[in-house]
């Protein structure tokens, strides 16, 4: 039964996101235009961000905060069709009246988000990591700590978003609710490129991210299907 | 008790700390308090305001 | 399972008003008076440092302040918690108390280290050092807690969904413990936690540790006030609480 009611609404929530193809793909070309445009607007001068740095740091450094905050964008988007839309349409109730165990729905979902969000991004590195001029070690670490990172990031907006779901005007908690929940795992994720950048080993803040998703997708989902419950009490 | 202020010509530094310190503990201390009476004061009104609904009128004992 | 009369007057209202209105007279002025003989002590007695002057005196309210927060928000969590889930009032209570002093302590933790940086380290702020970030953290959570608390009209649903996010951020009590083990931070690692031989000088762990005491008591005092508070906005209407006004009106 959890598993087949995982499938089930993993399918599901992917079908409706492809429905709405521009839901999701205006704001990844949206990203695409303006990382592409970044480095464009600055002047080289610009990019030497401290005296005694070279240009082509400024421009990597740049290029590694760009695609983080836009990992961060990304899981921020799609937030009401988390959970708002079925809860409006009345089939979020429906299921939980039902026997299929809310944990696997709520998995379901969030696999989903996380496929249609954070998927298109570390896809989207290599392209990145040559517009910015990354190194090749940089770029692949930059892929690496995406993929452990995102799922971090998923969670954690879904558990604002959870908490929230029937207030109005959520968007401005959820913002400061879940930034801060979520900076860790984008400040170490960063700090993990930019040593891989400097050919170091960016292993420590790799593990600690690491740990950080095993924990966060193993027990997340606990949070949420409690509040979700707690919500449409 | 110049050189106690200066604090090793660290002054500002530490009487900073301490005097923002001071100021939570102040600040907390009135709260507490300010919010415990404020909540009195309301139970303390809507209790008056009940009275009169509560009371039975005079009138209809005396009837009985 | 027969529970001892104690833990059933825990769950009554009035008899928990009153206990804790009978406890915070004490437990504030003790705390006042400690902090006041610890921070005289810190500041006139206690010897000067070898390596940083005067300025470690920041030492004596520094990790106080910290040390509060973090216990406020431990406390917010168990009581949020055992609220949820056993559905008591009273615990949320507690919870909606912790959090204002812990929010205003944590505050006060990162003034004063930001103030203890710039001489000592040679900075006020440092994006990135471990124990500021989460301890940064740990103010929003409380923030979070409660704004999370004032979008909802509804005070029942308001207690159950703050609870989960209180729960959610204990986490972070602990990493921000162990965050100067686990990273090269510009902290330095636990020196008087260490209880078999703590590196602090006996002559400044005194008022230290004074300073610890005066603080947690206070701390308690103000949760009991708080949870006065709590109690008499909770029980409008109840048959004590009326009785208890009208007796202070006559």
């Amino acid at each position: 039964m959890p598993l087949q009611t995982f499938l089930l609404v993993l399918r599901r929530d992917l079908k409706v996101a492809f429905r709405r193809i521009s839901e999701w793909s205006h704001p990844l070309l949206f990203f695409i235009a303006v990382s592409a445009l970044f480095p464009l607007a600055l002047s080289p001068e610009r990019l030497a961000m401290t005296p005694g740095e070279s240009e082509l740091f400024g421009l990597q450094s740049l290029g590694i905060g760009v695609i983080w905050m836009g990992a961060l964008l990304a899981s921020l988007m799609g937030l009401d069709r988390l959970f708002l839309n079925d809860i409006e349409d009345g089939s979020l109730e429906q299921l939980m009246l039902g026997p299929a165990p809310l944990l696997s729905v709520v998995y379901g979902k969030l696999a989903a988000h996380w496929l249609v969000s954070a998927l298109p991004l570390v896809i989207l590195v290599p392209l990145v990591g040559l517009s910015y001029r990354l190194t090749p070690g940089a770029t692949a670490m930059l892929a690496l700590s995406l993929l452990i990172a995102t799922p971090v990031l998923t969670v954690l907006v879904a558990i604002g978003a959870a908490l929230t779901v029937n207030l109005r005007g959520a968007t401005a908690i959820i913002g400061l609710l879940v930034l801060p929940l979520v900076s860790p795992a984008l400040i170490f994720g960063a700090r993990a490129t930019v040593l891989a950048l400097d050919a170091e080993s960016a292993a420590g803040p790799l593990y600690f991210n690491a740990s950080l998703a095993i924990v966060a997708v193993s027990l997340g989902p606990v949070a949420i299907a409690a509040a979700l419950r707690a919500a449409l009490e | 008790m110049s050189e106690f202020l200066a604090m090793g010509g660290h002054g500002s530094y530490v009487w900073t700390a301490y005097g923002i310190t001071l100021a939570i503990l102040l600040w907390n201390l009135w709260s507490a308090g300010a919010m415990l009476r404020r909540n009195l004061r309301r139970a303390a009104r809507e209790t008056a305001a009940d009275e009169p609904a509560r009371r039975p009128k005079v009138s209809q004992l005396e009837g009985e | 399972m027969k529970l001892p009369v104690w833990f059933h007057r825990f769950g009554s209202p009035p008899w928990v008003y009153g206990f804790a209105g009978a406890c915070v007279p004490w437990l504030l002025i003790c705390g006042v008076l400690a902090i006041a003989i610890g921070a005289y002590w810190g500041l006139a007695i206690a010897p000067t440092d070898a390596v940083q002057g005067e300025v470690y005196r920041i030492i004596y309210i520094h990790p106080q302040t910290a040390y509060i927060g973090m216990m406020a928000y431990t406390l917010m969590g168990i009581a949020a918690g055992i609220g949820f889930i056993w559905r008591i009032k009273l615990a949320h209570a507690v919870a909606v108390g912790a959090a204002p002093i812990g929010a205003t302590f944590t505050f006060g933790a990162l003034i004063t280290g930001a103030i203890w940086g710039r001489p000592t380290w040679g900075t006020y702020w440092e994006w990135g050092d471990p124990r500021i970030m989460f301890e940064l953290l740990l103010l929003f959570l409380f923030l979070g807690y409660l704004a999370l608390r004032a979008a909802f009209d509804d005070r029942d649903k308001a207690d159950r969904v703050s609870a989960i996010l209180a729960v959610v951020g204990v986490v972070n009590v602990p990493i921000i413990h162990f965050s100067v083990d686990w990273w090269n931070s510009l902290h330095q690692t636990a020196t008087v936690m260490q209880l078999d031989d703590p590196a602090m000088d006996p002559e400044m762990l005194v008022p230290f540790l004074i300073m610890v005491g005066g603080f947690t008591l206070l701390f308690y005092g103000l949760l009991f006030r708080r949870l006065q508070a709590g109690i008499v906005e909770r029980e409008s209407g109840a048959r004590w609480l009326r009785e208890l006004v009208e007796g202070a009106a006559s």
